[in-house]
């Protein structure tokens, strides 16, 4: 038994330790707005915060991410829309919306790091893949959260 | 907002259960689907028409027959049902229609199909029909409750009001009366220019949801009791499974089942991780048939020989083109090529079948086109259509990979057949994504031009070599040899050219090809890039050589100009910019596009700025026609570099490392400019990317000299900066 700790609930889980966050989450724990793309690490859809880092769950081994705080889509708008998710609706950034959720994680962890970021900053950061070509409202859309005067909230 | 928990416990998702279990459904979704409201009209609320369904709250259920992949369909027709029925935008939500339901009520919202930019332009015309039937309906419920002529009644978000007494009524209230009116035999439309709630950037009604992460696509499904599925499809397309060694797979963690079919192999287990592990350790001996040696060389040697073709067929023939070419002053040729493209949705093909122990067949998957999925899922499992059910979920991105091809409803039902009684969810990997696409053609065309003394275009000369959409996904529809998709933006040009000969040689090869993003785009690209070879070599500035051969009040005259304004053509660019133009119909409707771009020493190409002026006739929501003019861009830009390659038979690209996406800091500037004129209906998912590549590749050339003939521009020496 592997014990988690996914957005503020332990659950355990009877799984390999080998096998991927990722699916853990999706299959195990019925968590589905964690995405699966690409399985190498690379398109950014499974990014979840691993003790308040992005990380792409999919190249994650379970084991690895026991005893540390797993946040996913669901958990960081379980107290409130976050400002991010606002932000997204006002600048109406998804289109088929499949990549979003890690778009969003990727975006949280952006402003928790640089609340102020430079559009460097957000090329840097920003890797997640879009193939409806999102990028310009994603952009918009956390510069625009950025200039929200309230500080980030810590998911 | 709303997580899991709380959902399970809100009055929607309660009112869901119950309804599907009183509906006999028998099943427990372990989510919320957009049926909610269609499921709970049979408790309170009323289906007033088939589109329709109004609460005793007043919401109002709008039922979309369209698939909702992104390009905002979902909220446009919507907008024009809510128009028409004159409700409260604020009380609208949507839902999809259902396929079985389609086929045992005749029909009744006609097409499900969803590609080339149709959802709005082919189906406008009866969902506002339908709104404003049902918005005389519920005017004339309020006129009979109150005794007073429906004439001296009006309705207004929502509200009926008696204009002599004031009274009103909500439509709430008069909705289940109102169902018992016979529809109107003719209603009148409403003129774009009073539009209220069409034609409005009003926000997406599938927005709040996506960003919480709670859509349920085709990958999300889960049903108790519920397996998953990996598959591998023979590397080489065409080949068979000749034999397969499961031992090792067969005792591995959680592993039920290994289906072998003739052409595929799944493993099925608890997770879909252990079943596409497991099927790692499978051994598969494949028959690749005839074609295991095919390569890029093979391909390239099938397009060549088919320009020499001298049966090749002839697409468009007007004046005397050998004549002509014997009289010109100056002749001029070209050469261009573009490569095989995977559509990469971001959400692998996936299909979740369950064949009950009735038989009945019940589906859940991301397609373009509901009743096409029926039609599969019926066929593979040998039952009549009223024996099938397809869920439309939403789609993590389209672009004509799940339209026509139903491949995945078919193996996901093959497989569940196998498990009969178990519900059984299969997705693709991204390898085996990548590698079993149908891929938009590679092709081969050779264009010839004469131009008289003055520069003026008068011969035109073009042999198209490209494999057949249509032979692949619709066999028998291509006549006479021409598939239009193939010949399509050459054999229609809108240019006054008098002397003109297309022809095409079918060539297809055995890579899979399908409808890929505005089917037979590369032609535009051609057309356009050699039309500024010809203006170059005429010395004709390539806005005034194009404008010279269109009429007035052509409407790709008026996009032209439009972009042309608004990207500032004629005034320089910053120094060490290009700037690209390039003009092309499609889809309804017309796109006239300017790029701007940069290129550093060691080739390394930026796209800064893309203007796009696009005449759709009319425009339901320019928010939404802006993310696809955004959309549109990006596709481009990514088919400017990709490409799949063949060797021994199979592609060689296997994921997003080796089939590159743009990334954030790739996107140029998007500036769309809306030219609507009315009196037609065009789409926008598409007309964005007609002119983008060409304007680009002309930029390119403006800026370097170097004209780019063959595609991807890695070929040229050029990538991304």
């Amino acid at each position: 038994m592997i014990k988690l700790n996914v957005n503020g609930r332990v659950h355990e889980v009877d799984v390999e330790p080998e096998m991927p966050l990722l699916w853990v989450l999706r299959d195990h724990l019925n968590l589905h707005g964690t995405k699966y793309g690409c399985g190498i690490s690379l398109c950014g859809a499974c990014t979840v915060h691993l003790d308040g880092e992005p990380v792409r769950s999919c190249g994650l081994p379970v084991a690895a991410a026991a005893g540390k705080k797993i946040v996913t889509i669901e958990g960081i708008s379980a107290h409130g829309m976050h400002r991010v998710q606002k932000a997204w609706i006002e600048h109406e950034v998804p289109q088929c919306g499949y990549c979003q959720t890690g778009m969003i994680m990727a975006a949280v962890s952006l402003l928790e790091r640089r609340p102020r970021p430079t559009d460097a900053d957000i090329d840097g950061a920003m890797t997640n893949l879009c193939r409806c070509g999102t990028y310009a409202r994603v952009r918009k859309a956390i510069h625009a959260a950025a200039g929200v005067a309230e500080p980030a909230t810590k998911s | 907002m709303t997580t899991r928990a709380q959902l399970l416990k809100s009055p929607q998702r309660r009112d869901f259960l119950k309804a599907s279990a009183a509906a006999g459904g028998g099943f427990m979704l372990e989510f919320s689907f957009p049926f909610v409201a269609r499921a709970a009209a049979g408790r309170s609320a009323t289906e007033v028409n088939a589109w329709i369904v109004i609460h005793p709250d007043d919401r109002v259920v709008i039922r979309i027959a369209r698939s909702e992949m992104g390009q905002g369909t979902y909220t446009a027709l919507a907008q024009l049902v809510a128009e028409e029925l004159d409700c409260d935008w604020a009380e609208v939500s949507a839902e999809f229609a259902s396929p079985n339901e389609n086929v045992r009520r005749d029909r009744v919202w006609g097409s499900m199909s969803t590609g080339g930019s149709q959802g709005v332009r082919s189906s406008q015309d009866y969902v506002r029909k339908a709104g404003a039937a049902a918005r005389e309906m519920l005017i004339a419920a309020a006129a009979a409750q109150w005794k007073v002529r429906a004439s001296e009644c009006s309705a207004d978000k929502g509200v009926i009001t008696h204009g002599p007494t004031q009274r009103k009524l909500r439509y709430g209230q008069v909705a289940a009366q109102a169902a018992k009116f016979r529809p109107p035999a003719d209603v009148a439309l409403r003129d774009a220019k009073d539009w209220k709630i069409a034609g409005r950037p009003l926000h997406r009604l599938d927005t709040p949801d996506k960003v919480l992460g709670k859509p349920v696509f085709a990958a999300d499904v889960a049903l108790p009791g519920m397996l998953h599925a990996s598959i591998a499809q023979s590397p080489v397309f065409g080949g068979k499974v000749k034999s397969v060694d499961a031992s090792e797979a067969q005792a591995m963690r959680g592993v039920k089942k290994i289906v072998r079919a003739e052409d595929f192999v799944a493993v099925v287990a608890d997770s879909w991780w252990r079943a596409n592990r497991a099927l790692g350790k499978v051994k598969i001996d494949w028959d690749v048939g005839a074609y295991g040696e095919a390569s890029d060389a093979t391909i390239a040697a099938m397009l060549r020989e088919g320009l020499a073709d001298p049966k090749i067929a002839e697409a468009r023939k007007a004046g005397d083109v050998a004549a002509a070419f014997s009289s010109v002053e100056k002749i001029v040729e070209a050469e261009y090529a573009s490569q095989y493209l995977a559509h990469a949705t971001m959400e692998p093909q996936a299909c979740t079948a369950w064949v009950k122990p009735d038989g009945f067949v019940e589906v859940w998957t991301s397609t373009q086109d509901g009743m096409a999925s029926l039609f599969a899922a019926a066929q593979t499992a040998g039952v009549p259509l009223e024996r099938a059910e397809v869920h439309k979920t939403m789609l993590g991105g389209g672009f004509g990979r799940r339209g026509a091809p139903q491949d995945f409803v078919r193996q996901g039902v093959t497989i569940a057949m196998a498990m009969r009684g178990t519900p059984v969810k299969m997705m693709w990997s991204r390898e085996e994504d990548m590698q079993h696409d149908f891929y938009r053609p590679a092709s081969l065309v050779k264009m010839r031009a004469g131009l008289d003394a003055q520069g003026k275009l008068v011969a035109f000369e073009a042999k198209i070599a490209c494999p057949s959409i249509l032979e692949v996904l619709m066999p028998g529809a291509a006549r006479n040899g021409i598939d239009f998709t193939a010949v399509r933006t050459l054999s229609d040009m809108p240019y006054e050219i008098p002397n003109q000969k297309i022809e095409y040689a079918m060539r297809n090869g055995h890579v899979p090809v399908g409808f890929w993003r505005a089917p037979g785009q590369q032609n535009g690209v051609y057309r356009e890039c050699f039309l500024d070879e010809l203006a170059q070599s005429a010395r004709w500035d390539p806005l005034d050589f194009r404008l010279a051969m269109l009429q007035p009040g052509d409407k790709n005259r008026l996009v032209l100009e439009a972009a042309a304004k608004a990207a500032g053509w004629g005034t320089p660019p910053t120094a060490g910019v290009g700037r690209g133009l390039a003009v092309v119909e499609g889809f309804g409707s017309y796109a006239a596009g300017v790029a701007e771009v940069s290129v550093s020493a060691d080739g390394g190409l930026k796209v800064h700025r893309y203007v796009v002026a696009i005449d759709s006739g009319y425009v339901v929501n320019p928010d939404t026609c802006a993310a696809q003019a955004e959309s549109n861009t990006v596709y481009g830009l990514g088919a400017l570099t990709q490409s799949c390659t063949v060797r021994n038979g199979r592609i060689e690209q296997s994921n997003f490392h080796d089939f590159r996406l743009p990334l954030i800091g790739d996107m140029p500037k998007v500036e769309l400019v809306l030219v609507p004129t009315g009196d037609f209906w065009g789409g926008h998912g598409e007309p964005g990317i007609l002119p983008f590549q060409a304007a680009v590749l002309n930029a390119v050339c403006a800026l370097t000299g170097k004209r780019i003939r063959s595609l991807p521009l890695k070929k040229e020496d050029l990538r991304f900066a």
